[in-house]
């Protein structure tokens, strides 16, 4: 099973519309992807909150048809 | 999830202060992310308990909706979820793990 890229950008955006999203494929196989995403939304919650509410972005793709997504999430400084 | 499972990961919760929900053994690692996460561990010297889930299918689906994670490795200490691969890594790059088993009486060998 396999996700594509910009699908997974597409759902990180739509729940978190401020969202800077960039993505790599870790093995070119559309399995293993690393992420780094950006949000005013993440401001104030634990690193486990934040990569909840990615996950929840991705509405059950992770973890069944995204084998691994390696994420890093932080607070745009403004 | 059924209160049976739901209590039994609670008892190996409560009977060890460091409990790692893995694939694999410590010993055998069948996965990249799990292997990353017994490593740190075995890096900063704490004892830790690595439940395999590959052996365990009801453990393996139970764990994730006990800590609303959906993926395997997950890391407990004193009962409380740290984080998977990603979360333990970063946290022992900035020595954050490290502070946390101190902070929580868990030996390390450092």
């Amino acid at each position: 099973m396999a996700m594509d890229r910009a699908l997974i950008e597409r759902l990180i955006k739509e729940s978190l519309p401020d969202a800077e999203v960039s993505i790599e494929d870790l093995r070119g196989d559309g399995d293993h992807y690393a992420a780094r995403v950006a949000s005013r939304a993440f401001r104030g919650k634990s690193r486990i909150e934040q990569h909840q509410m990615v996950y929840r972005a991705l509405k059950g793709r992770m973890g069944s048809e995204l084998h691994a997504l390696s994420l890093v999430t932080s607070v745009p400084q403004d | 999830m059924d209160i049976t499972l739901e209590e039994r990961i609670r008892q190996d919760l409560a009977a060890n202060p460091v409990v790692l929900y893995m694939k694999g053994s410590p010993v055998f690692p069948q996965c990249g992310f799990s292997a990353a996460v017994v490593q740190i561990l075995s890096q900063i010297g704490v004892k830790f308990k690595g439940i395999d889930v590959l052996s365990d299918p009801a453990v393996r689906q139970g764990i994730k909706e006990f800590s609303s994670w959906p993926t395997i490795p997950q890391l407990y200490v004193k009962g409380e979820f740290v984080g998977g691969c990603d979360i333990v890594r970063e946290m022992y790059e900035t020595g954050e793990l490290q502070q946390m088993f101190e902070e929580k009486g868990i030996a390390t060998r450092a």
